[in-house]
């Protein structure tokens, strides 16, 4: 039946981890790199690809702001280098003034003559920084960071979440300060200077720990952390053996480290040791009864992505083997910077994702809410709820047929029409929600 | 199906019992309403439902809570899971993932289902809540209603046999507010699930309730029975109900369809009658808003907005989840500059004025009163607010005496119910007596008695001079004190008027006592009773 393999592979855009592998290949290429011109390539590869295959969700914003970070970048790296740089001879633009510094600083300068050379030294540098920072903005715009972490293997389940959980919090903490701000002037408290800022770190605090316990005990009722209760003993094994391999590893350690008391059994005891830990903390992730909601499935199109991103790598090593100095932009003497061809090449391929990955699926219903704006009034305002009310039209009998001969190899949405609609009854008992499937 | 025996329950720390001798037993399907004073134990009695108290919260615990047999003395909360979803009092804050598919689907991961099985009952249950539209939408950019049900359907994937909600609709316009309860309907009329929910709008639940819990408080025993019966003797009761005993009706109505029934004899008794009229404001204006314009990125809050409040009045600003409404209180409080346009409190820039200067002309109570306290304990509170302002010694936490008598001083605010919070920070807000009074759902988990005695202020405060305006969505509240009504919508004001004259005729916000008596002018049960008994201007 078509819906229970739906079930199973239903693809929801492209897997997250290949998003961060191509991302992570451009930014290869950009810390391999001061050529000028293969440098501002790459962003437009990132740019082109991320507006072809964003969505609407908040986080998509994040490589304009990453772009922003970037040219800030630049301009500091190019202040410092004005001001603290090492000279490198050349044209000189001007001269600021010098401080004389004493004999035993003689590496550090400050002030004196600014060259050419020296300050598009520092902007390339500065740019190939920017360039890394834009890779990055452009992973998170494609793929949020808390998909990727949902790939994460079993073992690491726990740190997963944890990261999930701290991530989250961050954008939470900024909109708490405004808010704890705002109050504090509602009550006519200073919120300049240190007093302010005193008065501010309490309440924030406190409504961070708030959330946390909020978050904690919602997690707790929704079942997080629940074990079979059959496998209490195999639990109480695995818990053993990690506590037994943390010692054995500890008494190891302290025999290398301590010459003379049992150097002999060092070694043996730190392997033995970490050969337990390994077990118990396999055997501790076997027990977990944690099953994953449509996992991201790995086809052809995610190889093809990270396929297109190796090719800029291999293109831009293989431009430095052919010729080392190509890559590098020569600045004295100053020259255009030439543009190696297998490197060109290898990069272009790397804009292949904006037709080959699947479009994130979107229900067209939802996109027609006007969420754009809504999200932005969200970002603007956080204590504002949503702007559309609870307005959203639910039937929408024209969208949902488009939706679903749309391109790509997107999940329809749940159907409405009556032959879907009985083919589901018929599908499953119609008792409450999949009743009895479960456990 | 769910059974309380003999429950105490006692905070680590505290002197008194929240639960003593709790009695209870619902039974399979029923809808349960838990009504009770404001910090009377409803959330601590919810909470034991699935073990969270006193698992997670720690304190003493005496007695036994089983569901479906299973009991929570065993049981923690994760354990219980798959059979009661518990859905929070601020549904956001109880958000694990960050879109709406895998929210819904977290529950059951966690429970160890099998992929297939996810997949079909997320479906079924978007279909089920009308959440299809939204589930690729990440869950910061619904509005207060779609998260209510989100949440609702995040518990409801791993199939629970039992629901449990704390005031899933006090933060919601009145249209959002219907929707949830309509699909609460649902679930217990189709899949013959038991819900136990804690609400202080009665009004809007008492309709759909099977069983009421009466918690008085205070050590007093528990009352169950239907709502007929529970609403015959309770303290606290929504205006129908009141309407009800005034007119002598029997049996009580508990929807407005059973009241217009019996209430024809009463629409003729007050049919040549009229409501005392209120005196139109009058003096300068206190409050100015000219061609007001708020934009947040691309939307807009307020789109040239022109308003002037006068001394002596009480707004009441309406309009559904993010219409702007907080951001007109937001500018007046001086907290945001307009983004073009002009707004004036007493002559004077809002933004402009120094923290002092600024509370002397303009108080606001924000919408999370929590913001507002961070001292710690109540006692202290109060003497941090009588310092800030100048007032003599005292005057904060008489005030506070009078919004919510016999709060204990030593307690610290984090430990107060979300009504008492609310009513710590009405006293600070309220003991300057600024002239310009702004509150933004001011009524958010205060029971009536509390809600009566805030009416009675704020009258009080509007015959001496003060103007009010409050941001709400509580209709009742609108009826009994506002006598200016202003509609937002989509950052537009759509009508401007005189109370009676915007709130009477309108489906959405009409109040109860309008319903029953339409298409007579009538808001409160407090106008029928003086009209019956004084005679009313002859109309």
């Amino acid at each position: 039946m078509s819906g229970r393999s739906r079930g199973q592979t239903g693809r929801r855009g492209l897997h997250p981890a290949a998003w961060w592998a191509w991302a992570g290949c451009l930014a290869i290429v950009a810390s391999r790199t001061t050529d000028v011109l293969l440098l501002l390539l790459v962003v437009v590869v990132a740019a082109y690809v991320v507006a072809a295959r964003r969505t609407d969700a908040p986080w998509s914003r994040s490589l304009a702001v990453f772009l922003k970070i970037g040219l800030v970048v630049i301009a500091v790296r190019v202040i410092l280098e004005m001001a603290f740089g090492n000279r490198l001879p050349g044209h000189v633009l001007f001269t600021l003034p010098q401080v004389p510094l004493p004999a035993w600083a003689r590496g550090v300068s400050i002030g004196g003559p600014v060259t050419l050379e020296a300050l598009l030294q520092a902007a390339v540098e500065g740019l190939r920084l920017a360039v890394v920072l834009v890779c990055f903005g452009a992973a998170n715009s494609l793929a949020s960071p808390y998909r990727l972490l949902r790939c994460l293997p079993a073992v690491l389940y726990e740190a997963g979440v944890a990261i999930t959980v701290s991530l989250a919090f961050v954008p939470e903490l900024v909109a708490s300060i405004g808010e704890v701000r705002d109050a504090r002037r509602l009550r006519g408290r200073p919120v300049r200077g240190l007093a302010g800022v005193r008065g501010l770190a309490i309440p924030v605090l406190e409504r961070a720990l708030d959330r946390s316990v909020q978050l904690a005990s919602s997690m707790d009722a929704r079942g997080y952390g629940r074990r079979p209760p059959t496998l209490a003993r195999a639990r109480r094994w695995a818990a053993a053996a990690v506590g037994a391999g943390l010692l054995a590893v500890l008494a190891g350690i302290y025999g290398l480290l301590a010459a003379g008391s049992l150097p002999a059994a060092g070694l043996p005891l730190v392997a033995v040791g970490c050969v337990v830990l390994a077990s118990g903390l396999i055997a501790g992730s076997r027990r977990r009864m944690r099953t994953r909601y449509r996992p991201d499935p790995w086809g052809m199109p995610e190889w093809v992505v990270v396929a297109s991103g190796l090719a800029a790598v291999i293109g831009v090593v293989v431009a430095g083997i052919l010729d080392p100095g190509s890559l590098q932009m020569s600045l004295s003497p100053l020259r255009v910077p030439a543009l190696p061809l297998v490197a060109l090449v290898g990069v272009v391929l790397a804009v292949l994702p904006a037709w080959v990955a699947p479009v994130e699926m979107q229900t067209r219903a939802s996109a027609d809410v006007g969420d754009v704006a809504d999200t932005s009034r969200k970002q603007g305002k956080p204590s504002q709820q949503g702007e559309q009310g609870t307005s959203a039209p639910s039937d929408k009998p024209s969208n949902e047929n488009t939706d679903t001969t749309g391109p790509g190899p997107r999940t329809p949405p749940p159907p409405r029409d009556g032959i879907h609609e009985s083919e589901r009854v018929a599908a499953t008992p119609p008792a409450p929600i999949g009743s009895g499937a479960a456990a | 199906m769910i059974e309380f025996r003999n429950v105490g329950f006692t905070y680590d720390g505290a002197s008194m019992a929240t639960l003593e001798g709790v009695d209870l037993t619902v039974r399979e399907g029923e809808l349960c309403v838990v009504v009770g004073p404001t910090g009377s134990g409803k959330t601590t009695l919810l909470g034991a439902v699935n073990g969270l108290v006193p698992h997670f919260t720690g304190g003493r615990m005496s007695g036994e809570v089983t569901v479906e047999g299973r009991s929570t003395r065993e049981a923690p909360p994760r354990e219980l899971a798959d059979v009661v979803g518990m859905v929070g009092q601020n549904p956001a804050a109880s958000f694990v993932t960050d879109v709406v598919e895998d929210e819904l689907a977290y529950t059951m991961e966690n429970l160890g289902l099998a992929p297939a099985v996810m997949r079909h009952r997320v479906e079924d249950t978007l279909d089920l809540l009308g959440l299809h539209d939204l589930r690729s939408r990440p869950l910061r950019t619904l509005s207060g209603g779609q998260q209510q049900r989100v949440a609702i359907g995040a518990v409801l994937t791993a199939s629970p046999r039992v629901l449990v909600l704390d005031e899933p609709t006090s933060a919601l316009d009145p249209a959002a507010a219907e929707e949830v309860l309509a699909s609460l309907t649902r679930l217990v009329h189709d899949l013959g699930l038991t819900v136990l929910l804690a609400e202080h709008r009665l009004e809007r639940v008492l309709p759909f309730a099977d069983a009421v819990v009466l918690l008085p408080g205070r050590g007093a025993p528990v009352v169950v029975g239907t709502a007929a019966e529970i609403m015959a003797g309770s303290p606290v009761a929504p205006p129908l109900v009141d309407l009800g005993r005034l007119a002598g009706w029997d049996p009580l109505p508990l929807s407005v369809r059973d009241a217009r029934r019996l209430a024809g004899p009463l629409r003729d008794r007050l049919a040549d009658r009229v409501p005392a009229a209120q005196e139109p404001a009058s003096g300068g204006a206190m409050a100015t808003f000219s061609k007001v314009t708020v934009r947040y990125d691309r939307i807009m809050a307020l789109d040239a907005v022109d308003l002037a409040v006068h001394p002596g009045e009480v707004v009441a600003v309406m309009g559904r989840n993010g219409s702007g409404k907080s951001t007109l209180l937001a500018q007046l409080a001086g907290i945001r500059p307009p983004t073009t346009g002009m707004v004036r409190v007493g002559g004077a820039d809002p933004v402009a004025l120094a923290p002092r200067d600024l509370i002397a002309a303009v108080g606001l109570v924000p919408q999370d009163a929590g913001l507002l306290v961070y001292g710690t304990s109540v006692a202290d509170e109060c003497r941090a607010a009588d310092r800030d302002t100048g007032l003599a010694e005292g005057t904060t936490a008489e005030v506070l005496e009078r919004v919510l008598p016999g709060l204990p001083g030593d307690r610290h605010p984090r430990d107060l119910s979300e009504g008492q919070r609310l009513a710590l920070a009405l006293a600070i807000v309220l003991a300057p007596a600024p002239p310009l009074l702004l509150l933004d759902e001011p009524t958010r988990g205060l029971d009536y008695p509390g809600k009566r005695r805030l009416i009675a202020l704020l009258a009080e405060l509007a015959s001496t001079g003060h103007a009010v305006i409050m941001a709400t969505h509580d209709v009742e509240l609108v009826a009994q004190v506002a006598t200016r009504a202003v509609v937002l919508a989509e950052g537009d004001v759509v009508a401007d008027g005189p109370a009676r004259d915007v709130v009477c005729h309108s489906p959405v916000f009409a109040p109860q006592v309008a319903k029953v008596l339409a298409p007579g002018p009538w808001l409160t049960v407090d106008e029928v009773e003086a009209a019956l008994v004084g005679g009313g201007a002859r109309g």
